[in-house]
């Protein structure tokens, strides 16, 4: 068992764990947050995308020791003060979501990208996301509901 | 609760009251429950598409710490009985299915044995320390090859490779007709193995409660009322025993729509262990082992006047079913007959499916389930047929359309048709898509020698599944509504939405119809000890069936609370109206709110003679028919010359679903179900190669659009309600994918017309598509 200690939405996670412990695992079973989801396990999908030091990252790609001493932001972490972060909201307003599954790593990708890119055309919103598959949504409204967020004065931020 | 509301609701495009759990990470998936002293489920699978199972070797798992058992089918299949199917197939020869293989495998994933351990990474350890010996016996993966006599046999038990012979002859006589014929025009075509691909794969946990003796499943499943129903005649548990709740549900398109072996088998544990079980289904045993879809060959003869009159249709098919019958598996086949017919009038139908087992995953109902196939085939010989007889292609379908008079219009398939106003669609996707300007931009385009193609889809498919006696377990819908003592509404119902938003729309109904706010409304679903009956969400069933079972709950209600208003009111029943949430009666000042009605019924002291206390009722649906919601897809595209890659440069769709509750609910069914049309015609296809081995095996080898792939959609609707369920929907989960499929196809052999390309199979990869530009090109050099 190796020591590890993650900040996770801002709180402290000091645990004891095995080697081969996947991230996303520890976020779902150490740290109780099971808002990121497992979709592949290949890092194609993207269900399972969080922020790791303010880049989006698959966390079923990473092993939790090598995110030793990191700052992660999961979708749990997004809303503050009880609002929700605009990403959440444009997915809220344009329909952004059927069964939800692909959504809080959708959402990590798409604050990644208006961090980097505060206004982002829709071809550049589609490349951002070209690491998420979902199935129910065609994507369109996922373009739009990123689209919705963009211009927002906190859209990129995430603690 | 306000006494008026801000109605209607109905027809809004309101956002969805599930999103906010979803979007803050809140909501609670299978994989995402806790229980204490859970023991983790995983499977040995085959690597082998058939062999014998030679010798399976436990020792080495059992030894590892933190493995609570390892068991084989030797331990297990007496106790869970078999896989169901409950397709009405006469004559069916189906092979027996038990969780667990036996002697034999039968396809690469078939489950050998499982191992339950403390942590789900030491149960995958276990699974790799068990050791099976196989012996590799004939594989048979080409059902053209396995309908031949005398080749090898998927089930050498059964004595054949054929499940069955359906035949279906409609109309008037098909001889007379290809007698009468000017030409007949026939063309072969393949319609691919498709894998569903949910995002989140399947999961079950299973607690048994051994002091009540009950067992509480959670599944990741689009029918937990068919599970209650089917399950207890595997695995030995009463059905008023058995809990079935599917949890939030991450995506179906028909691959929860079943059965599965997993299902029983995490019961039978967790009774067997007295301790909760959880499985979780990795990707590549989603890819392997859960129902694939499509998956036809089909040839067909259309019999033709010079003038383009359709006379008559022969189709057969050879349809591949993979080795098991899982639920539907030879029932959907079946499907295509129904409405391969289309939008048109043709008079004389002959339809022949052969169902074939081979060595791969079952075939099931994925997204469309047998209609894609029929619209497909209908839409690509349309378009055949108006090229060899020099007519427009529209030209040709609108000549064939029943006028919306005509409706209810009898099919030569043996269908009817509830209502349509095929013509209105069309004439509005033309309008919609500038169809002049496109003819004018296709003819620029080819004059500069680019390959830039316009396809046309008029669909018409079938939802709301369905009338009880074309169903196999019944077709009907049932729903509850109550008005609690505060006033506020629970409703709750039989479907079981996974991404459908009826938590919204079925709520939109409701508080229209007691003119509540909507806010006062709550949408229970998919827990059969809060929805004691339902049939559950698939062939796009939900708001059409769902929503009618509630509208009866509320009019009963109503016609209930009329009784405890007049009493109240002091004037007699006739007299009390009901209007915006409001009961009154003409010369009476004072009128009463639904809180108010509530709180009396429910506490009982001044109740008119002979009135049953509370406001709460329930009711099962059952349709007349099903419904046939229709439309136009018109799609442009350009093909790169050098790379064979497609562009979507203008994507058209005009749906009309009959009434809309949720306009941006009905926009996302239709661009989902759009997207799997894209995937289909230009990416998937779930390949076996020639030893039964899978190789889409992943999201890496299984190729589905990205959010790149997908063009900017133009949307429009027509509405003709459906006269068959009092809310006039029709339904649209599956639309999509119907209408979609042969626009796109269309468009890309428009493209390569000028080559001289007739047809190509999907899906129209660059390389299928270089290709036949590379021939084509060399043939006209």
């Amino acid at each position: 068992m190796i020591p590890i200690r993650l900040r996770v939405n801002g709180s402290e996670y000091r645990r004891d764990i095995e080697p081969r412990l996947l991230l996303v695992h520890f976020l779902r079973d150490a740290c109780g947050l099971t808002g990121t989801h497992v979709g592949c396990e290949t890092g194609i999908c993207g269900a399972c995308t969080v922020l790791v030091d303010g880049s989006a990252v698959k966390a079923c790609t990473l092993l939790a020791v090598q995110a030793d001493g990191a700052d992660v932001t999961t979708i749990e972490g997004l809303a503050s003060d009880g609002h929700l972060h605009p990403v959440q909201e444009g997915f809220w307003e344009r329909h952004g979501l059927q069964c939800g599954y692909c959504t809080p790593g959708m959402i990590m990708s798409g604050v990644q990208l208006l961090s980097r890119n505060p206004n982002p055309t829709r071809p550049e919103i589609a490349e951002a996301i070209r690491g998420n598959l979902c199935r129910c949504t065609g994507y369109s409204h996922i373009i739009d509901a990123i689209e919705h967020a963009a211009g927002h004065p906190a859209a990129g931020g995430a603690r | 609760m306000t006494d008026h509301a801000n109605t209607p609701y109905i027809g809004r495009s309101l956002k969805r009251v599930e999103d906010p759990r979803l979007i803050k990470g809140q909501a609670t998936y299978t994989d995402d429950l806790r229980l204490p002293g859970l023991l983790h489920v995983c499977f040995v699978r085959s690597p082998h598409a058939h062999a014998r199972v030679a010798r399976i070797d436990t020792s080495a798992a059992r030894a590892i710490p933190g493995v609570v058992a390892v068991l084989t089918g030797a331990d297990v299949n007496e106790h869970c009985g078999v896989v169901p199917c409950a397709a009405e197939i006469p004559d069916l020869k189906a092979p027996r299915h038990t969780v667990l293989a036996g002697e034999r495998v039968y396809f690469v994933g078939h489950p050998v044995a499982v191992a339950l351990a403390t942590d789900p990474y030491i149960a995958r350890d276990a699974v790799d320390a068990i050791e099976v010996d196989y012996d590799p016996l004939p594989v048979v993966v080409d059902p053209q090859e396995a309908v031949k006599p005398g080749t090898s046999l998927t089930h050498p038990n059964l004595g054949t490779n054929i499940a069955y012979t359906h035949r279906v002859a409609g109309g008037s006589d098909i001889d007379a007709a290809f007698r009468r014929a000017d030409r007949v025009v026939t063309a072969r075509m393949v319609h691919q193995r498709l894998t569903p691909m949910p995002i989140e794969a399947r999961a079950v946990v299973a607690s048994y409660h051994e002091g009540e003796g009950t067992l509480t499943i959670w599944t990741s499943t689009q029918v937990p009322h068919l599970l209650r129903t089917l399950l207890p005649g595997m695995i030995a548990i009463a059905e008023n025993k058995l809990r079935i709740i599917s949890p939030e549900v991450g995506g179906g398109f028909g691959a929860k729509l079943n059965v599965y072996a997993e299902e029983a088998l995490c019961g039978h544990l967790a009774m067997r262990l007295r301790a909760p079980v959880k499985w979780i289904e990795s990707r590549r045993e989603n890819a392997a082992a859960t129902i694939h879809g499509r998956d036809q060959i089909g040839e067909y003869e259309v019999a033709v006047k010079n003038d383009g009159t359709i006379l008559g249709l022969k189709a057969r098919s050879i349809a591949d079913l993979g080795s098991y019958c899982q639920l539907l598996t030879p029932a959907v086949p079946t499907l295509t007959g129904l409405v391969l017919s289309g939008c048109y009038r043709i008079p004389a139908i002959a339809i022949e499916v052969v169902g074939v087992y081979t060595h791969k995953m079952a075939t099931d109902a994925y997204r469309g389930a047998g209609r894609p196939e029929a619209t497909y085939l209908i839409e690509r010989l349309m378009d055949i047929i108006a090229r060899e007889l020099g007519i427009d292609r529209v030209d040709l379908r609108s000549r064939h359309f029943p006028a919306p008079s005509e409706f209810p219009f009898q099919t030569a398939c043996g269908v009817t048709y509830d209502s349509g106003n095929y013509a209105g669609a069309l004439a509005k996707a033309r309008q919609l898509a500038g169809w002049d300007q496109l003819m004018a931009e296709r003819a620029a385009a080819r004059a500069s020698g680019r390959l830039f193609g316009v396809g046309v889809s008029t669909y018409v498919e079938i939802c709301a599944m369905g009338p009880s006696k074309a169903m196999p377990a019944g077709g009907w819908e049932w729903g509850c509504v109550r008005i609690e003592i505060s006033g506020k509404v629970t409703a709750i119902t039989g479907v079981s939405p996974h991404g459908q938003g009826q938590e919204t729309s079925l709520a939109q109904i409701v508080a229209d119809r007691l003119g509540v706010r909507i806010e006062d409304v709550v949408v229970l679903h998919g827990d059969t000890a809060v929805a004691h009956y339902g049939r559950d969400t698939y062939g796009s069933r939900g708001t059409a069936l769902g929503g009618s079972a509630l509208v009866m709950s509320v009019d009963k209600i109503v016609a209930k609370a009329k009784g405890l208003a007049a009493h109240l009111l002091g004037a007699s029943a006739d007299r009390v109206v009901f209007a915006g949430g409001r009961f009154s009666a003409p010369g009476v000042e004072r009128w009463l709110s639904w809180a108010e009605l509530a709180g009396e019924a429910f506490v009982a002291k001044n109740l008119p003679p002979g009135f049953e206390p509370g406001l709460e009722a329930s009711s099962f649906f059952e349709p007349e028919n099903f419904t046939y919601p229709f439309g136009t897809h018109i799609v442009a595209v350009e093909v790169d010359r050098d790379t064979g890659k497609v562009t979507i440069e203008k994507y058209v769709a005009v749906d009309d679903c009959g009434t809309q509750i949720n306009p941006l609910l009905i926009e996302g069914q239709v661009q989902g179900g759009i997207a799997h049309s894209i995937g289909q015609v230009l990416f998937e296809q779930t390949i076996y190669d020639e030893n039964g081995q899978l190789l889409t095996g992943e999201f890496m080898d299984y190729a589905m659009p990205r959010a790149g792939d997908i063009p900017e959609y133009v949307l429009g609707s027509t509405v003709t309600p459906s006269p068959v369920n009092p809310l006039g929907v029709k339904g649209v989960g599956e639309a999509g994918t119907i209408g979609s499929t042969p626009a796109i196809a269309n468009a890309v052999i428009d493209a390569l017309e000028p080559l001289g390309v007739r047809h190509l199979d999907l899906p129209l990869t660059p390389e299928r598509l270089w290709r036949a530009i590379q021939q084509h090109t060399a043939a006209t050099v």
